[in-house]
C-alpha cells in the first residue's frame, strides 16, 4: 500500500504519469539467470547443510588437523600479536609491500638467486593465488595479445575462468593418465612439441591440483628442455610450496631447473595453505626479465592492471608474512609447522591405503601413496562419487578428488570402508 | 655416457646432448637470437629472449607521484596535500581508538581461524554495511531486494559492479562526472564498458555547473548507467543541494537511467552518517534500482586492508538472489573471496552499540577538524586580503577542495614554498593543520598576486 502510494506521489511531481515508481518499472535484471554453483565451494556448503553425525568433509582443499579442525599456525598468531597495535593502516603502494615480496622471491628463486641480486624480477603482492593468476593472465593480454594458454587437463577448475575472464584464448594439454593414475608424460610431451612456437604454457609447479601427480625430476628436466626448443612461455602456479613434500626447497625444484636453463617464467605464489593464511589473501606474481630496466618497466605495467581492479593490496595479511619471514626464529617456527602439517598428509595417505587394503578391495589404490600434497584422484566416477554422499554423508568433489586434509585417524576407517563399498564391484 | 640413438638413450643423454648442438651453432632452432652461453648458467637467456621486452614503462601515478616527490624534498617547511588520507594536527595517520578495540578483540579471540570466507565475503558484514548506508529501516531491505557482497574497498566494489554491468545491462556506457577520481575512467573501462562524461564542475564560480548537469543527463541515452558521488565528490568538493539532487533524481528515473553511487565518505563528509548516505536513500526510496559502492578506507580509516562492499538495490527478492549468483562468477575469477581482516574489525564496530558510538564520535571529529581547517584558511586568506573570491573553500565539503589554482600556480607554489598538491589545483584538506595554515595561505596568497 505505501508502495503505490509513493508510486502515485512521484508520478504526480513528474507529470506527465512517466515510469517511477514501483508498481510501473521492472527490473533491469529480469533476465539475469541464475549462476551455477562453483563446484568445489558448493561441496561445503552441501557437507555445512547435512545433520548427519558421521558426515565427512574430503571437499574444499583447507587444511585440518587430526581433530578434523582448522589449524592457525603458532608463528601466525605470534607475529599477529607484534603486529596489532603498532602499525597504521596506510595504504601500501600498488605493488604491494615490498618487504613481503623480497621474502617471497628468496622461497620461489633461492635464497641467494642471481635474479634477485640483478633486480631482474618484476614482482607485485597479489591476491593469493587466484589474483596472482589473473594479474598475469590480464597482463598476457595486454602484452601478448596473440598468444593462447595451455591447460593441463585436469587442473584447478577456477584456472579456466580466471583466463577466460582476462579473454585469453585457451587449449588444453595432456596431463593425467587415468589408466595409470599417473602422469600421461608422452602425451605431454607432444602436446608441448606440437603447441605452437611461443605459447604460454600453466604448469603446476608441485602438488598437482586436483590429482597429486607431479612429474619426477627427470621429467621436469625434459619438459624444460622441450619448453626452451619451442620457446613457449612457463607459467607456474606454486599454491603449495613446502606443503607437498615438507621442504620448501624441494617444491620448488621444478622452478630452480626451468631457472638453470634459462627461461624466463612467471610465477604466481600463494600463503594459503602453507601459512594458513587463506582467508587473508596473501601472494605475490613474479615475471623474469633480461635485466634491471625490464623489471621495472614490467613491474609497473602490472601496477596498472592493479590499480583500476583493487588499487593495493591488503596490509594484514602481508605484515603477517613479512614478520615471520623476516624473523629468524618465527621463520625457522614456520618450517617446522609446514613440515607437521605435510607429514600427517603423507601419514594420512599411508593410512587411507592400508585400510583399503584391508578392507580387500580388488582395486589398485598405490596412486594414494604416490600423488603428493593435499589432494588425491581416487579415481571414482561422479556416480560413485554421488552414492559415497548420499549412502555414507562423504562430500567431495564429483571428479573423484579427495582432499586428504579432512582426512583424520578418527574417520579414515569409515573413510576406506565406504570407498571399499561403492568402488569393490567395478 | 655413451650416445646411442635417441629412442633408447636416457632422457639425461638426450637433454644433453640437445644443450650440446645449442651450444655449438649459433641460431638454435625456435630459440630467438641463438644462445650464445652455457644454458647451465643461470643468466643464461639472452636479449630479445624475453617475450615483454617490448613492455613501455607506465608513467607513474599523478597522485601518488605527489607523495614521491614530497619525500625527497628536504626542506623543513614542506606541506604534504596530495593524497587523500586523513592526518592529525601533528600530521600524523590516525587509527581509531575502536578500531584497535576491534583488533586486540580480534586477536584475542583464539577461536578465531583464517578460513577462507565465502565468495560474497564476511555475510555479517555485508548485512551490516546494507544497514548503514540504506538505514536499517530501508523498505529495501525488509524486503530483501539488496544483495550486498563484501569487495576490496571502493576500488573493488566499483570494479566487480562494472563487470557485471558490462555482462547483465543492456547498455554499456557509463556516464561519469567531470571532473572525477582519477581512477574511475581506468575501472570502468578495463571492466568492459565505454565512458562518457557529464557535466558537472563549473570553474567560473567553483561550484556545481548544474545546467550543465541536467543537458548532459537530459541528453545521454534512455537508460545508461550514471556515476554519482554520493557526497563530497572528489576532487572538487563540491556537492548538489538537496533540491538539486531531487530533481537530479527525477531526470534519472524519467530517462529510466542507472543509478551507481560511489560513497566514499559517509559521514566524513558533513560528520552524520545518515545525512551523507541521504542522496543514496533518496534514490532507493522512489522504489527504483541502483548499484551503490561503498569504503571504509576513510570513515573508518582502514585504507589498507581494502575493505568495501558492493550493493545492488533490485526490484525483487528473487531478482537480488540471482544477481547474487552472478556477481559471485565476477569476483571467483578475480581473487576468489576477499579478504577477513578488515571486514572483521568493522562487523566488530558496527554490531556493537557502543563501539559503533564511540566510531560516530571519532568520525564527528575527524570531519570537524576538516571543517575547521577550511575555516582557517578561509579566514587566513581574507585577511591577507588575497584577491579572488574564497568562498568555495567553505562551500566545498570533504577531504579536498578544488582551490581553482592553475598548474603554473601549483608549479610556483611547490618551487618557492614547497607544497606538494595535484596539478589541477586539488588541496587535500587532511594535510592541513593549524599551524601550517598560514603557510599554505602565505602560498596562495603569492601565487595568485604573481600572476599577470
Amino acid at each position: 500500500m505505501a508502495a503505490a502510494v509513493r508510486a502515485g506521489v512521484s508520478g504526480r511531481i513528474l507529470g506527465r504519469g512517466s515510469a517511477v515508481g514501483a508498481r510501473s518499472m521492472s527490473s533491469w535484471w529480469r533476465s539475469v539467470e541464475p549462476a551455477p554453483k562453483d563446484p568445489i565451494l558448493g561441496v561445503t556448503e552441501a557437507f555445512l547443510a547435512d545433520p548427519s553425525p558421521d558426515k565427512v568433509n574430503v571437499g574444499v582443499g583447507a587444511y585440518r588437523d587430526d581433530n578434523g579442525k582448522p589449524v592457525v599456525l603458532e608463528c601466525v598468531r605470534e607475529a599477529e600479536r607484534r603486529v596489532a597495535g603498532n602499525q597504521n593502516m596506510e595504504y601500501l603502494p600498488m605493488g604491494g609491500s615490498v618487504k613481503m615480496v623480497e621474502e617471497t622471491l628468496k622461497l620461489a628463486y633461492g635464497e641467494d638467486s642471481e635474479f634477485i641480486k640483478d633486480k631482474r624480477i618484476a614482482a607485485v603482492q597479489a591476491l593469493s593465488g587466484t589474483g596472482a593468476c589473473r594479474l598475469f593472465a590480464d597482463f598476457q593480454k595486454r602484452f601478448s595479445p596473440d598468444s593462447q594458454i595451455y591447460i593441463p587437463v585436469p587442473t584447478w577448475a577456477n584456472h579456466h575462468n580466471i583466463w577466460r575472464d582476462a579473454h585469453v584464448p585457451q587449449r588444453t594439454y595432456h596431463y593425467y593418465h587415468p589408466e595409470s593414475k599417473g602422469l600421461d608424460f608422452a602425451a605431454l610431451m607432444d602436446d608441448v612439441k606440437n603447441a605452437p612456437n611461443g605459447s604460454f604454457f600453466l604448469l603446476h609447479a608441485c602438488a598437482h591440483n586436483p590429482t597429486g601427480v607431479d612429474p619426477s625430476e627427470d621429467q621436469w628436466r625434459e619438459i624444460s628442455y622441450q619448453i626452451k626448443v619451442k620457446g613457449h612461455f612457463p607459467f607456474f602456479d606454486m599454491a603449495y610450496q613446502g606443503f607437498a613434500s615438507g621442504d620448501p626447497e624441494r617444491d620448488a625444484k621444478a622452478i630452480r631447473i626451468f631457472l638453470e636453463d634459462g627461461h624466463a617464467i612467471g610465477i604466481a605464489q600463494s600463503y594459503a595453505k602453507n601459512m594458513g593464511l587463506y582467508g587473508q589473501r596473501v601472494g605475490c606474481l613474479s615475471v623474469l626479465c633480461e635485466d634491471e630496466k625490464q623489471a621495472i618497466a614490467v613491474k609497473s605495467q602490472l601496477q596498472q592492471l592493479a590499480r583500476p581492479m583493487y588499487s593495493n593490496p591488503p596490509v594484514h595479511g602481508a605484515l603477517v608474512v613479512s614478520t615471520i619471514l623476516g624473523d629468524p626464529e618465527l621463520k625457522s617456527l614456520w618450517l617446522k609447522e609446514v613440515k607437521v602439517m605435510a607429514d600427517r598428509i603423507i601419514g594420512m595417505r599411508t593410512a587411507l591405503r592400508e585400510n583399503l587394503e584391508k578392507f580387500g578391495s580388488p582395486l589398485s589404490w598405490k596412486h594414494i601413496t604416490e600423488q603428493i600434497g593435499m589432494f588425491c584422484y581416487s579415481g571414482m566416477t561422479p556416480e560413485q562419487v554421488d552414492q559415497l554422499t548420499k549412502e555414507y554423508h562423504i562430500y567431495l568433489t564429483r571428479n573423484g578428488r579427495i582432499s586428504m586434509a579432512g582426512v583424520t585417524t578418527g574417520n579414515v576407517g569409515y573413510l576406506a570402508n565406504a570407498i571399499n563399498e561403492v568402488t569393490k564391484s567395478s | 655416457m655413451n650416445p646411442r640413438d635417441s629412442s633408447s638413450s636416457s632422457p639425461s643423454d638426450r637433454r644433453l646432448s640437445a644443450l650440446a648442438r645449442h651450444l655449438s651453432s649459433p641460431s638454435a632452432a625456435g630459440v630467438g637470437g641463438g644462445v650464445s652461453r652455457s644454458l647451465a648458467s643461470s643468466s643464461s637467456f639472452a636479449r630479445g629472449d624475453s617475450v615483454f621486452s617490448h613492455v613501455a614503462r607506465a608513467p607513474e601515478d599523478p597522485i601518488l607521484g605527489v607523495t614521491v616527490a614530497f619525500n625527497k624534498d628536504p626542506s623543513p617547511v614542506k606541506l604534504n596535500l596530495g593524497v587523500g588520507a586523513y592526518r592529525t594536527e601533528e600530521g600524523k595517520p590516525l587509527v581509531l581508538n575502536v578500531v584497535r578495540q576491534a583488533e586486540q578483540q580480534l586477536i584475542n579471540d583464539r577461536a578465531r581461524v583464517k578460513e577462507y570466507l565465502p565468495i560474497v565475503g564476511l555475510v555479517e558484514f555485508n548485512k551490516l554495511s546494507a544497514k548503514l548506508i540504506f538505514g536499517a529501516d530501508s523498505p529495501a531491505i525488509l524486503e530483501n531486494r539488496v544483495t550486498t557482497v563484501q569487495c576490496l574497498s571502493g576500488t573493488g566494489s566499483l570494479r566487480v559492479g562494472g563487470e557485471f554491468l558490462a555482462r547483465h545491462y543492456h547498455q554499456h556506457t557509463i556516464y561519469i562526472p567531470k571532473p572525477t577520481w582519477g581512477n574511475h575512467p581506468k575501472v570502468f573501462t578495463l571492466a568492459g564498458l565505454s565512458v562518457k562524461y557529464y557535466r558537472y564542475y563549473d570553474p567560473a564560480t567553483r561550484g556545481l555547473d548544474f545546467q550543465g548537469l541536467l543537458e548532459d543527463l537530459g541528453s545521454a541515452p534512455l537508460g545508461a548507467v550514471v556515476l554519482l558521488h554520493a557526497c563530497a565528490h572528489n576532487p572538487t568538493g563540491v556537492d548538489p543541494t538537496i533540491q538539486q539532487w531531487e530533481q537530479i533524481r527525477q531526470l534519472i528515473r524519467s530517462r529510466r537511467q542507472l543509478p551507481f553511487f560511489d560513497s566514499a565518505y559517509q559521514g566524513f563528509a558533513s560528520g552524520s552518517l545518515d545525512a551523507d548516505a541521504q542522496s543514496i536513500r533518496s534514490f532507493v526510496a522512489d522504489g527504483g534500482e541502483c548499484l551503490v559502492a561503498q569504503s571504509y578506507a576513510k570513515n573508518m580509516g582502514l585504507y589498507g586492508e581494502r575493505v568495501g562492499a558492493l550493493s545492488i538495490v533490485c526490484r525483487t527478492a528473487d531478482v537480488a538472489g540471482r544477481v547474487e549468483s552472478q556477481l559471485k562468477l565476477v569476483i571467483r575469477p578475480m581473487y576468489s573471496n576477499p579478504p577477513i581482516h578488515g571486514a572483521s574489525i568493522v562487523a566488530a564496530i558496527l554490531r556493537d552499540r557502543e563501539m559503533y558510538n564511540e566510531w560516530t564520535i571519532e568520525l564527528k571529529a575527524m570531519a570537524d577538524r576538516i571543517i575547521s581547517m577550511r575555516h582557517q584558511l578561509f579566514d587566513a586568506l581574507r585577511a591577507r586580503g588575497t584577491p579572488g573570491d574564497w568562498s568555495h573553500i567553505i562551500k566545498q565539503i570533504g577531504m579536498f577542495t578544488f582551490t581553482g589554482l592553475n598548474s603554473q600556480q601549483v608549479a610556483f607554489m611547490t618551487k618557492e614554498y614547497h607544497i606538494y598538491m595535484t596539478s589541477d589545483g586539488r588541496i587535500s584538506m587532511a594535510g592541513l593543520s593549524s599551524k601550517t595554515v598560514p603557510h599554505l595561505a602565505d602560498a596562495i596568497h603569492a601565487a595568485v598576486a604573481r600572476a599577470v
